[in-house]
């Protein structure tokens, strides 16, 4: 406790945990900036904080909604559902931990592939949902990701993929890591193709989702603030025992290494994905 | 060498130290005992067999990580000739945690590259554990065009506990190095053959072997985390790996029988730590197999195989959507 907070009076003292919560679904407090933001306003500006820019999670299809044209909208792959091809058990097993998710998201697993357009130039945008078991990637996410990839190259689209993601799934075991291989090829089909594969990554985009398809996109674009990186930053503080510099792993981070080639507002990334393919693929301009 | 006895193997070092003790009676002693000894040799083995005939998975985990263990170095002398070690990413540095060159197998050209684990703790800090920096995914990656460019088959082995988490690793792109590796190993334009000797641990380990056929020696794990680690994350307990590794299926044999490796290479009584030789002998046998099967590909039947094969990996199911 710092001398400031000693001289506090107790009772305006934050004691943190006791406070009540806000009622669920009408406020919602701003991580970076603590402001208390109403929810309808927070969702109308795309979910980013209306006082500090801070982007907040969004859902798998909120997303596609932000970015997608409202017609000509088809899904791909929801035909494919997961399985426990390994009787995985911890706490819990996980044919229950699948059925819980699939009640708090009305997800069947953690990726929503949808074809459409984006200003009218045709894409197929796969996007993680991170609320599914923290966007993790086992084989329903890696099979969905390829479908899409398929449906990209037999209709002769570009390729988006939008990241959210804590890495491989542990319950699959290394049907997951071999995920990881599959997805990878696949992208390197749309190369010969000569489709654009624009990779867009959210907060987080960690581990096996970070380290294989998310890096090796055409145009390698991050939203403000997202956390990416391979390792999580606990486990790289246990290895080399010294606290992690400022932003370290943050977009900001990756853009002042080179890892990436810009960070966009999610406000303008709508625009911005629309001029970069029109671009890349010499439509001429509007 | 004095041979290194995990826990579970007591029963056996026990054993050892007796007969160690009787041989060193034997010398001086006017009582023929070489009897009791070579009885007692038989024990030894019997009970070795014995207790490798029922390894946990975790207990398979610790032979695959054991301090004895052959490493790439060990099987580049013992299964390839004429090796020239080539250095260096070309940009930043020679990641001395994987170790690759040109060598000849059973006298034709190819290129080797593995991971490398170091022995004692000065070694062990030179080889950084096994784990690369986004350095050695690179060099790996420039010894493999250029192997595709003289078409050289190349030889993976994989041994380590996963990419380096470190800040630097981080600020050099450790992801994308790792995912561009995936992604060119995909089309390489010569045949592949990745073979896990001990630990595969995670991207790490994926990252050099994306391949035409996958080996794993009997007692190596491969696994997308290792044990402690998914305990600690599920369990909120490291002490709960046992059982972590249980579930998640490491084991050469678990991983056969769901088809995501290709051949299981025997391991001597004991584990190969017991019998460099005999296990380099094993693995050369085994290599020079798995290279004749993709002998007859021409090159896009390879890339085609490769691809179908990377396609399939998964388990899921489908259901008609109304």
């Amino acid at each position: 406790m710092s001398w400031l907070q000693k001289l506090l009076p107790p009772k305006i003292k934050r004691s943190e945990g006791t406070r009540k919560s806000i009622p669920e679904g009408l406020w919602s407090k701003c991580p970076a900036c603590e402001a208390v933001l109403y929810a309808t306003d927070l969702e109308n500006n795309q979910n980013v904080c209306p006082k500090c820019g801070h982007h907040h999670r969004l859902r798998a299809r909120a997303r596609l909604d932000l970015l997608l044209d409202p017609e000509g909208r088809y899904e791909i792959g929801s035909e494919v559902l997961p399985m426990d091809p390994l009787k995985f058990k911890d706490s819990k097993r996980y044919p229950d931990r699948l059925v819980a998710s699939h009640e708090d998201t009305g997800e069947a697993d953690a990726m929503v592939v949808m074809q459409g357009a984006i200003k009218t130039v045709p894409v197929v945008i796969a996007c993680f949902e991170f609320e599914f078991m923290g966007g993790s990637m086992g084989s329903v996410v890696g099979e969905r990701f390829v479908r899409g990839v398929k449906a990209a190259i037999e209709q002769q689209m570009p390729f988006i993929c939008v990241t959210a993601s804590g890495g491989a799934r542990m319950q699959e075991g290394l049907f997951s890591l071999m995920q990881m291989a599959k997805t990878t090829a696949a992208v390197t089909q749309l190369k010969h193709h000569q489709l654009p594969f624009i990779s867009l990554l959210t907060d987080p985009t960690m581990g096996g989702v970070s380290a294989s398809f998310a890096f090796v996109g055409d145009v390698v674009i991050a939203e403000p603030g997202a956390l990416i990186g391979f390792a999580g930053p606990r486990v790289i503080e246990q290895t080399v025992r010294e606290t992690l510099p400022e932003g370290f792993q943050r977009a900001e981070f990756l853009i002042e290494k080179g890892a990436i080639d810009m960070i966009v507002d999610r406000r303008e990334l709508r625009d911005k994905l629309a001029s970069l393919l029109t671009l890349l693929l010499r439509i001429p301009a509007a | 060498m004095k041979t290194t006895f995990l826990d579970f193997e007591q029963p056996i070092a026990e054993l050892e130290a007796k007969i160690e003790q009787l041989r060193f009676v034997q010398d001086d002693s006017a009582v023929d005992i070489s009897e009791e000894i070579s009885r007692l040799d038989a024990k030894s083995l019997s009970l070795t067999k014995d207790i490798y005939a029922k390894l946990s998975s975790w207990q398979c985990a610790l032979v695959a990580r054991h301090p004895q263990r052959p490493y790439t170095l060990d099987y580049v002398n013992s299964v390839f000739t004429d090796f020239e070690e080539l250095h260096g990413d070309r940009n930043f540095a020679d990641d001395r945690a994987i170790v690759g060159g040109l060598a000849r197998f059973n006298g034709q050209s190819c290129m080797v590259i593995g991971h490398q684990k170091g022995r004692d703790t000065k070694e062990k800090i030179y080889r950084n554990f096994g784990m690369p920096k986004p350095e050695g995914y690179r060099k790996a990656l420039r010894l493999m065009r250029l192997a595709e460019k003289f078409g050289l088959p190349i030889f993976t082995f994989v041994d380590t506990p996963g990419a380096y988490p470190g800040i630097d690793a981080e600020e050099r792109g450790q992801s994308e190095a790792i995912g561009r590796n995936l992604a060119e190993m995909t089309d390489l334009k010569v045949p592949l053959i990745a073979t896990v000797i001990g630990e595969g641990g995670s991207g790490g380990a994926l990252a050099i072997a994306v391949a035409d056929t996958v080996l794993m020696l009997q007692y190596s794990t491969y696994a997308v985390i290792s044990p402690e680690g998914c305990a600690s994350i599920l369990w909120k307990s490291a002490e709960r790996a046992a059982d972590a590794a249980e579930t998640m299926g490491i084991t050469a044999q678990r991983l056969k029988s769901l088809g995501l490796v290709d051949r299981i290479v025997t391991e001597p009584v004991g584990g190969a730590h017991r019998d460099h030789r005999a296990m380099g002998q094993s693995l050369k046998k085994a290599l020079q197999e798995s290279l004749k099967q993709l002998a007859g590909l021409s090159t896009s039947e390879l890339i085609e195989r490769r691809f179908d094969r990377l396609m399939s990996y998964g388990r899921f199911k489908e259901q008609p959507v109304h």
